[in-house]
């Protein structure tokens, strides 16, 4: 993951109205707390922490219910401000979809430029292990009723978390800041 | 070609009703084209890369297809293809309301489940189908078809949904805003979608080697039908396979920028189905998400030939199955603006690719019904992200409509010499009459001014219009009596003699300068002469330009052969080829490629120019532009000083000749303004036919909205766009090289 790629990503992030914040791993739960609308479902993070309100394991009620979902990502692609959302068995795909907001957790290092990358690297995995793969770009959206609207079917609104490696230059960061 | 009263009220009824919904909207997506695809850097080699991917996924599609049928089965699903619409939906109806025994099916946007109309098959069956794309479910209730092919329901302003809804489900507190009304439909619908048994699919792209599909969606309706139903079926025509799923990514990068204007879409989904999330259990809704239900999914892909695997098999529709449905062909082109799919459109399709798609699927006979309205103006060519040449898809299949629907309604004798020996000698006169201009036009200056009397007299222009159906409010064409050849070699021929030229060259004497518009070949004598050139103007054909737009490809053909024979020999002598008529250098540098030998169609090419584009080049090189005119030294025509407004023709723009006229103009010190339109409406004989007056000046309202008030000096290339102009600016324009030209 490039510098570049970072500021770009943000950029993009930022013209298509997704608000992002940015720290840790340890720093995770936190970032989602300040980011999440109550009540909360999600998916368990493979290496950080959610924060206490977000029920995990959610019925379907729960999920009906539920203002904000919370997911990983599992690439984000700088040049368009998406983010790749991975179907499982725990739900991720509809914790993703039936919610008011969505709140998705990137590393760093899953940040690839460009389109290109991003489908050499869905290739294989399609291919060997029959991946379902949503890159999303921004809320849900539709101009169908006479004007641009946010939240057709899917999130109004859309929050990164997005996690510094542990072996991150530091002072690299900084200075994209 | 002749009148067709119902067809020419329809437009208009069309033009009234939705004209200006679907223009706003079109127009829109039009200029978030430009915008769009202006920010990638590798636009035209993304272009070249997809189109490639296509060539070679038709030229394998029979492997693909047995790669793909392995490779979903391998995954659990099912893959079936049907050679027809009624084999479609058996299969789905079979799979739905009987195995499945479903109520409810619910269906994200797909136009081959339009093209099939499997809706009526299912509702037949008992099932409910339910559209969730918002602007399909507002067709679906209004019971009213599509009008664009990205987006369905352009032709409806916001207040006529806010009334249907009103309408048909009497709300309490009835939504108005697009915010309300968007609501209103997320909620419905959402509570339609937990109930649903099936959800059904179109697929933009499926990868063979994986047996992944690609859609393209923004609303999230898709990934909902897909996600809330256990049973999911996927319906593709054939030719949305690509080998691999790396395949995609050019496609990705080019649908939304091509379609609506956008980098991309909010949600690309790829799928390998049956997909891996759990079926929310929304009746049982308190247990666990998470039920490990996805094992009991179930997929199936049906694949549909209908008439593709026949146009993989026609040389010139074969083309048609590159496109990827982005809708740009309507977006750029100026009559859909004007009308929407519900004129320029078949059965299913709409837009300048339609005529491929219907004439493959439906048959030549509902390809016919719209195909008039593609004009040929090939602002569609450039739009077209794998570079269809969509004009031609058309021309051929207006050839085909000529020779097969031969109707002896009229009395042919008296315009035999009229008809060429390679058309059928049924041909309509309006078809003739435009198809064989350039005879009209020789007789014309033969005869003139007696002619161009007559042609004005009142009941003799009522009589054209019944029979030719040139409308009678145009102004005919004046033919002169000295044509631009005669006058020429007349004052003796070239003024430069070849000893002190900087360059030799060939005027090439259009129909249209050469027998009505003489004042601008005079004028670009003058000026390429000033600069140095010795010049000659031969006896040479006419391009063939006005029998290809009637889809007299034969005439066409044997136009483009006596050109050649007439110009090669200047070629081969050194001498440029220097074309004053837009539509004309298109063809030798664009639809010779397909009228001529490979060898002689480049040699041609590539020693053409446009006047303005020669001009330019000659000043680049060391001319002096001084030798030209300069806005000061302008009285005589030029009265308004340095400010000029010019209209670039619209082939003249798809060549890529179009700004040369421009920089010629700014770099005499002229202050330009450039028309925004793309194409004027006239669009070479179009504007003249009785059927489609009142749309082809709709097409050109834009340039009188630009121009309509100004001072400045209207130049425009094109002697069809200049009576356009001239009808809708109430003056008829110059040619730029008449403006730059030195006086006599």
């Amino acid at each position: 993951m490039s510098l570049a790629a970072r500021t770009t990503f943000k950029r993009r992030l930022d013209d298509l109205g997704v608000t992002v914040s940015e720290g840790s791993a340890g720093d995770c739960a936190e970032l989602i707390d300040a980011a999440a609308g109550e009540p909360a479902v999600g998916v368990a993070l493979d290496d950080a922490d959610l924060p206490e309100q977000v029920a995990t394991d959610p019925s379907t009620a729960d999920l009906r219910e539920a203002h904000t979902g919370v997911t990983a990502a599992s690439l984000g692609v700088a040049d368009y401000g998406s983010v790749a959302v991975e179907a499982d068995a725990a739900g991720t795909e509809p914790i993703s979809l039936f919610v008011d907001r969505h709140v998705v957790v990137l590393h760093e290092r899953d940040l690839v430029p460009d389109m290109p990358q991003a489908f050499d690297w869905l290739g294989p995995r399609a291919r060997d292990d029959a991946v379902d793969v949503v890159f999303a770009t921004g809320p849900s959206a539709t101009a169908d009723m006479g004007g641009l609207v946010h939240g057709a079917h899917g999130p109004k609104s859309v929050h990164v978390v997005l996690l510094r490696d542990d072996d991150a230059d530091e002072e690299e960061v900084t200075a994209g800041e | 070609m002749s009148s067709d009263a119902g067809k020419a009220d329809r437009i208009r009824e069309l033009m009234a009703t939705e004209g200006d919904a679907v223009a706003e909207n079109t127009r829109g997506f039009n200029e978030g084209r430009y915008e769009s695809t202006g920010r990638l850097d590798d636009y035209e080699s993304l272009k070249d890369e997809a189109r490639a991917i296509k060539e070679d996924a038709i030229e394998r599609l029979p492997d693909l297809i047995d790669q793909v049928r392995e490779t979903v089965e391998a995954n659990g699903g099912t893959v079936y293809v049907a050679d027809d619409a009624a084999d479609a939906n058996r299969y789905v109806t079979e799979l739905t309301a009987e195995r499945r025994d479903a109520d409810r099916l619910v269906k994200s946007k797909s136009m081959t489940s339009e093209e099939i109309e499997v809706n009526e098959a299912l509702d037949e069956a008992g099932v409910d189908v339910v559209e969730t794309d918002l602007g399909e479910w507002v067709l679906q209730l209004a019971d009213e078809a599509p009008s664009h092919i990205v987006a369905p329901a352009i032709h409806k302003s916001r207040e006529a949904i806010a009334e249907l809804f009103a309408e048909r489900f009497d709300p309490e507190d009835p939504p108005e805003t697009a915010e309300e009304l968007t609501m209103f439909a997320r909620e419905r619908l959402g509570e339609l979608v937990e109930d649903a048994d099936v959800g059904m699919t179109g697929a933009n792209f499926i990868a063979a080697d994986s047996g992944t599909m690609l859609l393209v969606t923004s609303e999230g309706n898709a990934r909902k039908t897909v996600t809330a139903t256990d049973t999911h079926v996927a319906v593709a025509g054939v030719e949305k396979l690509v080998p691999t799923v790396e395949d995609f990514s050019p496609f990705v990068e080019l649908i939304g920028r091509s379609g609506t204007g956008q980098d991309v879409t909010s949600y690309i989904s790829t799928l390998t189905p049956p997909v891996d999330s759990p079926v929310p259990d929304f009746e049982a809704d308190a247990d666990a998400l998470a039920d490990g239900s996805a094992e009991d999914r179930d997929f199936h892909l049906v694949l549909i030939d209908n008439g593709r695997m026949s146009m993989r098999d026609d040389e010139e529709l074969k083309e048609t199955l590159y496109c990827i449905r982005c809708s740009a062909c309507s977006n750029a082109c100026g009559n859909f603006q004007s009308v929407g799919g519900h004129a320029f459109g078949g059965e299913t399709y709409s837009g300048g690719i339609a005529t491929g798609w219907e004439a493959g699927i439906e048959g030549l006979d509902t390809a016919a019904e719209f195909n008039d309205l593609c004009t040929g103006c090939s602002r569609c060519v450039p739009a077209c992200p794998v570079g269809i040449d969509i004009p031609w898809i058309n021309t051929v299949v207006r050839d085909r409509v000529n020779r097969g629907e031969v109707k002896s309604r009229q009395t042919d004798w008296l315009f035999e010499e009229l008809v060429p020996d390679e058309e059928p000698a049924g041909l309509d006169l309006g078809t003739r009459f435009v198809g064989n201009y350039e005879t009209v036009a020789k007789l014309g200056s033969l005869t003139a001014p007696l002619s161009n009397k007559l042609a004005d007299v009142g009941p003799l222009r009522a009589l054209t219009e019944r029979v030719t159906g040139i409308d009678r409010r145009r102004d005919l064409p004046a033919f002169a009596s000295e044509t631009l050849a005669d006058w020429f070699e007349g004052r003796g021929g070239a003024a430069v003699p070849v000893e002190e030229a900087e360059r030799t060259a060939v005027l090439y004497p259009d129909t249209a300068t050469n027998y009505v518009d003489v004042e601008r070949g005079k004028a670009a004598v003058r000026a390429l002469e000033a600069l140095g050139v010795h010049l000659r103007i031969p006896e040479v054909s006419g391009s063939g330009r006005p029998p290809l737009s009637q889809g007299m490809i034969a005439s066409a053909t044997a136009k483009a052969e006596d050109v050649y024979a007439g110009l090669v020999t200047h070629v081969d002598a050194g001498r440029d080829v220097v074309v004053i008529e837009p539509s004309d250098l298109a063809m030798f540098r664009s639809e010779y490629e397909r009228l001529l030998p490979e060898s002689s169609f480049e040699r041609l090419a590539d020693a053409s120019y446009d006047v303005m584009e020669y001009l330019f080049g000659l000043i680049e090189n060391g001319g002096d532009p001084a030798a030209l005119r300069a806005p000061a030294a302008g009285t005589g025509p030029v009265a308004s000083g340095d400010r000029v407004a010019y209209h670039p023709h619209c082939q003249a723009r798809t060549i890529g000749v179009g700004e040369h006229a421009t920089a010629v103009m700014e770099r005499l010190g002229y202050d330009v303004r450039v028309s925004e339109t793309e194409c004027c409406g006239m669009a070479g004989s179009f504007g003249y036919k009785t059927d489609y007056y009142e749309l082809s000046m709709d097409v050109g309202e834009p340039i009188e909205a630009q121009f309509g008030d100004t001072d400045r000096t209207v130049v425009a290339s094109g002697t069809s766009c200049g009576e356009q102009l001239d009808a809708l600016l109430g003056s008829a324009p110059m040619h730029p090289v008449e403006l730059v030209a030195p006086r006599e």
